[in-house]
């Protein structure tokens, strides 16, 4: 009697809700934090961040015009797939990050209530955030958080889940859709995550995620001429310059990386955020 | 549209009456033959002693020799700003700030009609804009944002916002006194100090202001105002002792300056153009309406990021808005600015002048039907008269590009989402209007605008507490409320 060999798993990108492999037909080599092969996972091209953003840009108007109320069901329906999938993330962190079984279910934790806060906030950064303005006059003159469109994440390269929920939620819970590029040597954690948002009432197009090679993406998202806001967290300070240098094309709203514990988590939700204001007159 | 050409005189007895002038006197704005840059809280001649004049558009006379200001001027200026920041203003309690942006809005309010007269010399606005609008709001954004002084801590950015330091700003020239105020008074409230960049042929009422915060005793250094062309800007910008931009200006420039701080760690906020949208319903209050369309373009000569410069009005109604719309041009004084009863001025300069020629030009050239107003317009200075567009299509240049003048652009819709589709099928997002008396339909259409205002039954109103800025290639970050504060401090 031979031994069972286990069945593996090819990780693809995540676009409109569909698990595409790369157009291109490129893969890479994934290892684990000790050398190991993890996966052969999908190389995103040009194309592909296209096609993610083309996604994102038709989903948006609709998940914005959802009820707040709604898309914090949505955002925390996440946490509860998480929830059940803890071993198999913490496998992953664990293999991604070099992490021991305990540290590594400990991030997962961490990343879950995070996913819970951010639900939260779904229907709380209208009031927050916004709020209504005493003007001379007869008018009732008002301001809302309204999202900035699509939002372009360069997800943190070490911090393979926190960090990844961090970034991606920040600008989901404000109305904005979503192009994230993972983390390049770590990127099996979001995958997985990205999966469990698709079989979480995640609308297509809200969340797409494109794996591949940093440097190769990264201009494209810069000068992509539909994409409103560039959060640049996941590269390192010189070429976050020459990415800013190419969002100024568009005048986009860029997120700079930021030293570790810098800024408050609200900078996070208002760095793709506009105020939008409304004056309304007053009369019989 | 049979009726572009019905000028609509005959039934209008107005069209005979005349008006005598009533000239505000040119005198009281006691103007200096020449200014310095103010550095230091004092004038001082520029490295390179170098002036060039600030000429009355009206009438192309030099009204003053102003400071062609140098980088390393610029520098001086910058230093200034620093060692008053070191020194005195960031470790003023707010208390104390906060008093003395009041004693500054005080005496704005003081000497209002000489900042008034000077504002109307120096960019030929009409004196009854300058005198209601510029003014009284310059003088309310410095007392709101004195106000908010010594309550940083309420305003929602967390326990212990800080200041940034030295914020460089760059004004445009269409509300001279004003852009000083929408940026001099926030910085200075969260505890900044300033380097202001007035624009090249508007310098004169910061010049003023500059004696205001002389006689209110500010501590030198903490407000620099440096004179000059492009170059003083890009000086400032480029400067590394400068923590934070904030610019209002063309899209095209507001991109370079994005540009050249990217790599650094100033903080930016930019204030760029539009390509406003008025939209007109078959239910709105025509009287009013009509009105807030000539108001919505023709306020300030059309000089305004934020004017309504596309009209989409609803099928329906399109003869008769267009009809009555020409007729109220037809009606419009334009001519001397300082005349209280003008209200169209005159083009700020010869450059913007040959801009809006350009542009208005491809419009007749591009198959849009062309009225314009046939009023007399003086022999010298610079003049534009009120133009209205018909038959407008959205790939013409006169629907896609800022003209920023006194033309008005006209195009038609059948239904609420084709309206909201063509309001925002432009690459700038600041400013729209909405004119319906439901008010649902107004909100419904407000939601799904993507602009930074929404007028609803009104238009190019402006308040100190009322956040004002773009979405998308209009720009980002608010001036005006608590949230213009952000801008200003490290959040």
């Amino acid at each position: 009697m031979s031994e069972r060999q286990d069945v593996r798993k090819t990780y693809k990108l995540l676009i409109n809700g569909a698990f595409p492999r790369s157009e291109s037909g490129r893969s890479y080599e994934v290892l684990t934090s000790g050398g190991d092969f993890l996966a052969n996972v999908a190389q995103g091209s040009r194309k592909d961040v296209r096609d993610a953003v083309s996604a994102a840009r038709a989903a948006q108007p609709a998940w914005w015009a959802a009820s707040a109320y709604n898309r914090g069901q949505v955002v925390y329906r996440l946490a509860e797939m998480a929830e059940s999938r803890r071993a198999e993330l913490a496998e992953h962190v664990a293999l991604a990050e070099g992490l021991k079984e305990r540290s590594a279910a400990a991030q997962v934790s961490l990343a879950i209530d995070r996913i819970v806060w951010y639900a939260g906030w779904c229907d709380k950064v209208t009031q927050v955030l916004g709020g209504a303005n005493p003007v001379a006059g007869p008018f009732f003159n008002f301001s809302l958080p309204t999202p900035s469109g699509v939002v372009a994440v360069i997800a943190p390269q070490d911090s393979s889940l926190v960090g990844f929920v961090d970034t991606v939620l920040a600008p989901i819970v404000v109305g904005n859709t979503v192009v994230a590029l993972a983390s390049e040597r770590r990127p099996t954690p979001a995958v997985l995550l990205g999966e469990m948002s698709v079989t979480s009432d995640f609308p297509a197009g809200l969340l797409n995620i494109v794996t591949g090679i940093t440097a190769e993406l990264a201009p494209t998202v810069a000068t992509h001429e539909d994409i409103d806001g560039l959060d640049l967290e996941g590269v390192d300070h010189d070429v976050a310059n020459d990415l800013a240098a190419l969002g100024a094309e568009s005048i986009k709203r860029v997120l700079r990386p930021r030293a570790k514990g810098e800024g408050s988590p609200l900078a996070r939700l208002r760095a793709f955020v506009e105020t939008s204001t409304v004056w309304h007159t007053i009369g019989q | 549209m049979t009726d572009v050409d019905d000028r609509g005189l005959s039934n209008s007895s107005l069209g005979s009456l005349g008006y005598d002038a009533a000239p505000e006197s040119a005198s009281i704005a006691r103007l200096r033959e020449s200014y310095g840059l103010f550095i230091d809280g004092r004038f001082s001649d520029p490295t390179s002693q170098e002036q060039f004049a600030s000429l009355n558009p009206a009438t192309e006379e030099t009204l003053a020799m102003v400071s062609q200001a140098s980088s390393a001027d610029v520098d001086r200026a910058v230093g200034a700003a620093r060692r008053a920041y070191d020194s005195t203003w960031s470790t003023m309690s707010g208390a104390e700030r906060s008093k003395y942006l009041f004693r500054i809005a005080r005496l704005i309010q003081e000497r209002a009609r000489e900042l008034a007269v000077v504002e109307t010399l120096d960019n030929g606005k009409p004196i009854r804009e300058s005198r209601d609008i510029d003014i009284p709001l310059a003088a309310a954004h410095f007392f709101y944002y004195a106000g908010w002084a010594d309550k940083l801590e309420y305003a929602g950015f967390g326990e212990r916002p800080a200041s940034l330091g030295v914020a460089g700003q760059i004004i445009p020239w269409n509300f001279p006194l004003l852009m000083a105020a929408w940026k001099l008074a926030p910085a200075l409230a969260a505890g900044n100090t300033c380097v202001l960049k007035p624009a090249e042929t508007t310098p004169l009422s910061a010049l003023v202001l500059a004696e205001i915060l002389q006689q209110a005793e500010l501590p030198e250094g903490v407000v620099n105002i440096v004179t000059g062309d492009g170059s003083v800007g890009a000086a400032l910008v480029e400067h590394p002792g400068v923590n934070k931009i904030a610019f209002t200006g063309s899209t095209e420039v507001g991109r370079i300056i994005q540009r050249a701080t990217a790599s650094s760690e100033k903080k930016l906020t930019l204030e760029l153009g539009g390509k406003g949208a008025n939209i007109v319903f078959e239910d709105a209050p025509i009287d009013e309406m009509i009105e807030g369309i000539i108001d919505g373009i023709f306020f300030n000569q059309g000089h305004v990021c934020c004017a309504g410069s596309r009209l989409l009005v609803q099928e329906s109604i399109a003869d008769e808005v267009l009809r009555r719309l020409i007729r109220r041009v037809e009606q419009l004084r334009v001519g001397d600015p300082m005349d209280k009863n003008t209200d169209v001025g005159a083009i700020n300069s010869a450059a913007q002048l040959a801009r809006i020629e350009e542009l208005t030009a491809y419009g007749a050239l591009e198959g849009a039907t062309r009225y314009t107003s046939s009023c007399t317009l003086p022999e010298r200075g610079y003049w534009f008269a009120p133009t209205v567009f018909a038959d407008v299509s959205q790939s013409h240049r006169i629907a896609r590009e800022e003209i920023f003048g006194p033309v008005l652009s006209v195009l038609t819709f059948r239904t609420p989402e084709e309206a909201v589709a063509k309001a925002n099928n432009t690459n700038y997002g600041l400013a729209c209007g909405v004119w319906s008396e439901k008010g649902s339909r107004s909100l419904w259409v407000a939601q799904r605008l993507r602009a930074g205002v929404v007028w609803a039954n009104t238009y190019n109103r402006f308040d100190p507490s009322s956040p004002f800025g773009g979405m998308r290639e209009s720009g980002f970050g608010r001036e005006g409320g608590r949230h213009g504060l952000e801008a200003y401090l490290n959040v």
